[in-house]
């Protein structure tokens, strides 16, 4: 039994990946700095209800082009020692190796592979997640919100996304119940134009 | 054997309440480790799940009284001497020991009630009395507090059986009346 950890140090979040894009697709760094964006989860209790969380810190970019999709990609990185589920028993319980272990595994992190326009600003990403040490590849149906210019001179342009994985897949114990063995991720990202 | 004791200590014997207090912290220190240990690793639909950290929290936040009530009595109290068959040695030995009691079980406390007020609520005492949360009060509080208290709780238990063998050696072997000042009587006719 080992419950608790100590809190790993704080990653480095920052990226330094350089994308080889083309021209066209402009890069954008995900609003993390004005908490223009969000990485939510929620998972059932006992099948009854929603519990949702979220993790406090993480980082990313990506490039997009609305007119070319073949150019667009995704990279997210998530600091999985910021989980917050608004109640510290749980959290400290959930950063343990009972479920995610973060003193062993303090980041996960997404790379789309292939970004497809589904119509209708739908968008369906596929890419690898890695969560807990496993990689494992997840598809994203995610749909553009809007894009513009914004009030302060920039250009930002910003994604909802949805994916439901299950604990098994990720090597997590899944011991909270038959209907707790899925986890849904919500993401919320604005990018701002580089 | 001696069996009239006083309520306070002399200076060879300890007083009632001192011995009362004695024990009704070791049995709590030992039943607190012991519940803390089952409890954490109780399957999610356990029923105990539940009340074992409910109980495990009020027994805890009682027990901090206690140790406060223990101080002060202690303080005010006269302070029986260490017997004459002691060596050097052990009358240091057994005062580290002492003093890492006291200092421990306080850490352990504290970190206990940092553990559970991390998010600012609020401790139940079996749902009669609420100890207030200060909050975080410093990052990743739960965490840390929570290692801290796990590994201190080991270490002060591997303490408790040192004490335990210390005090059985000093009855059987050295046959002298560590042990049995505690129990509230002396032997007499000791060599």
């Amino acid at each position: 039994m080992k419950k608790l950890i100590l809190a790993s140090i704080f990653p480095t979040l920052l990226f330094a990946s350089a994308f080889t894009s083309t021209a066209n697709a402009a890069d954008y760094i995900v609003d993390y700095k004005g908490a223009h964006a969000s990485v939510n989860f929620k998972i059932k209790h006992l099948g009854y209800s929603w519990l949702t969380g979220r993790f406090d810190k993480f980082s990313g970019s990506f490039s997009y082009d609305a007119a070319d999709l073949s150019t667009a990609k995704i990279e997210m990185l998530v600091d999985t020692t910021s989980l917050n589920t608004n109640h510290a028993e749980r959290d400290k319980h959930v950063r343990s190796d009972d479920f995610l272990d973060v003193g062993k595994f303090g980041s996960a992190k997404f790379v789309s592979a292939k970004i497809t326009d589904k119509g209708n600003d739908k968008l369906e990403i596929k890419g690898l997640l890695t969560l807990h040490g496993v990689d494992k590849d997840i598809i994203i149906d995610a749909v553009k919100i809007g894009e513009g210019k914004d009030p302060w001179g920039g250009y930002r342009v910003g994604f909802s996304g949805t994916t439901k994985i299950a604990l098994v897949d990720f090597g997590i114990p899944a011991t909270l119940g038959p209907a707790s063995a899925h986890v849904e991720l919500e993401l919320h990202i604005e990018g701002v134009r580089k | 054997m001696n069996i009239k004791i006083n309520m306070q200590n002399t200076t060879n014997q300890y007083g009632w309440l001192s011995i009362l207090l004695h024990w009704l912290v070791a049995f709590t220190v030992i039943g607190l480790f012991a519940l803390g240990y089952w409890m954490v690793d109780l399957d999610y639909y356990n029923p105990w799940n539940k009340q074992g950290p409910d109980l495990h929290k009020s027994i805890g936040i009682l027990l901090f009284f206690v140790m406060v009530f223990r101080l002060i009595w202690r303080s005010v109290q006269l302070k029986p001497k260490a017997l004459k068959t002691h060596s050097e040695t052990e009358k240091k030995l057994g005062h580290l020991v002492h003093l890492f009691f006291y200092t421990a079980l306080f850490v352990l406390m504290i970190c206990g009630y940092l553990i559970s007020t991390a998010d600012g609520r609020a401790i139940e005492v079996f749902q009669l009395i609420s100890i207030v949360s200060f909050g975080e009060l410093f990052t990743n509080q739960e965490d840390l507090a929570g290692a801290v208290h796990k590994y201190l709780a080991y270490l002060l238990m591997s303490f408790v059986v040192l004490h335990a063998l210390a005090a059985l050696k000093h009855h059987f072997i050295d046959k002298d009346n560590t042990l049995t000042r505690m129990l509230g009587y002396q032997r007499l006719n000791i060599k």
